[in-house]
């Protein structure tokens, strides 16, 4: 299932600087996994070693915020990562 | 000999170039700007080959690798990363690369990295591909060993392998202590006796101390040196129990601090910073006086160079991989600050001048080649 990935701007490196990008996957941890395969390295930037979402970063289908990689996706969903920070 | 030095701050990496006379230093960078750099490492095996352990704010840590001297950086594909934990295991995530080390010069592309939490990681690949060294992560006795007394778990460094044997390495844990494994890390046993841990309940134990950064040196390796949270030490092997050569140090300026740095050629002599240790732990320079010691008999004695630093109102801090010295027969030695100067001297500390300011945060200083 195609779904739409809205990158942030601190991944971008991975994705030669597209701001979305296509993935499929029925879960969400199919579709980090489809972007993996695309964008190689960009999973662990964003997701640890235990698949944990890292603290800095928020996953959202279309508005709703994902906690857990079991999330479902839809066809034509979108995944927006979100990267939030705090300090200087 | 032009020389380099690699700057490793909290927003990017920075490169300081000499000439020959290393009195004029050349300003490059930032690269990776807004990244997060730990450490810098040369290949000492391969000069062209560069590591560096780094993160970002909002993403996870990794290790970058140069094959042109730093002139441009790959990631590595295979980054630190723990073992996904079964269930019901504790499950641990690398925070931070914090520290990288060149393997033994008869395993070429061998490297280790120590993380936050207390983690030890090798490459045998030139730091493409990145493994757990089980032997330590998964020790027994790793969970009592390295505790999670800080909250960002503690920090894994130090790693030091015997130019005589790619087997026997030691590493420090802050807090943990220091350890040493004869088989090349499949296993481990605590070297802490004569280290003080006065923040301890009981200062008597056999490990949970905070070394700060442990040296060995490399034409003499059974020589270790150690700036530890509880004074600086000196271990000659196959003795265990190391000697407080801090004690030496004069009582006003005490014997904390960050770093220690080896001469090239001469075991006796190292140099320290010391910081102010007392009371809330400022960690700054002591009364706003920077200054550097040095010791030329193996810590028998200590003596004070702070020709050319400011004599007041000067707080510096000095992080335990922002100083180094440089391979020349009278080296220079450099410290980076966390409010981003970088001060040198070319004759051994006698005198000093700040080759770079206004820098972000530094935290690490190393030389190449």
């Amino acid at each position: 299932m195609p779904c739409t990935v809205r990158i942030a701007s601190p991944l971008r490196s991975y994705t030669a600087g597209a701001g979305a990008v296509t993935a499929r996957g029925r879960t969400l941890a199919e579709v980090l996994g489809s972007l993996e395969e695309r964008c190689p390295g960009i999973r662990f930037r964003m997701i640890d070693e235990q698949d944990r979402i890292r603290p800095h970063l928020r996953l959202f289908v279309n508005s709703s915020e994902a906690r857990e990689l079991t999330a479902k996706v839809a066809d034509g969903d979108t995944v927006h990562v979100v990267c939030a920070l705090s300090g200087g | 000999m032009a020389d380099t030095l690699w700057i490793g701050t909290r927003k990017g990496l920075f490169s300081l170039r000499s000439d020959r006379a290393r009195r004029r230093w050349k300003l490059g960078g930032p690269q990776l700007l807004g990244h997060i750099i730990h450490h810098v490492v040369q290949d000492s095996r391969e000069p062209r080959v560069l590591l560096l352990a780094v993160r970002t704010g909002h993403l996870g840590p990794t290790v970058m690798r140069s094959v042109d001297r730093g002139r441009s950086w790959c990631e590595a594909a295979a980054p630190p990363a723990f073992r996904k934990a079964g269930a019901g295991a504790e499950a641990r995530a690398v925070q931070r690369v914090f520290w990288l080390s060149a393997g033994h010069r008869s395993e070429s592309g061998t490297w280790y990295a120590g993380s936050s939490p207390a983690g030890l990681f090798r490459s045998t690949d030139g730091g493409e591909r990145w493994e757990p060294v089980a032997g330590f992560n998964d020790h027994p006795m790793r969970p009592q060993w390295a505790a999670q007394a800080t909250p960002d778990g503690e920090f894994l460094h130090s790693i030091l392998i015997d130019p005589r044997d790619p087997q026997h390495l030691y590493i420090a844990i802050s807090i943990g202590g220091v350890f040493e494994s004869t088989d090349a890390g499949a296993n481990w046993t605590p070297l802490n006796e004569g280290c003080a841990a006065d923040f301890l309940p009981d200062p008597a134990v056999p490990f949970g101390h905070d070394p700060h950064c442990v040296v060995q040196h490399p034409l003499m390796p059974d020589r270790l040196y150690q700036q530890n949270h509880c004074g600086i030490y000196r271990l000659d092997r196959p003795g265990r129990r190391w000697q407080r050569i801090g004690k030496a140090m004069p009582r006003k300026v005490g014997d904390v601090g960050f770093p220690i740095v080896l001469h090239p050629i001469d075991p006796d002599r190292v140099w320290v910073l010391p910081m102010d240790g007392r009371t809330v732990w400022p960690r700054t320079s002591i009364d706003g006086r920077p200054a550097v010691y040095v010791t030329a008999d193996a810590g028998e004695s200590w003596r004070r160079l702070d020709r050319g630093l400011p004599r007041s109102q000067a707080w510096f801090t000095v992080l335990r991989q922002a100083m180094c010295t440089d391979r020349h027969s009278r080296p220079g030695v450099y410290f980076g600050t966390t409010a981003g100067e970088v001060w040198a001297s070319t004759n051994g500390g006698e005198s000093w001048r700040c080759i770079v300011r206004h820098l972000p945060e530094i935290y690490s200083v190393t030389h190449a080649a």
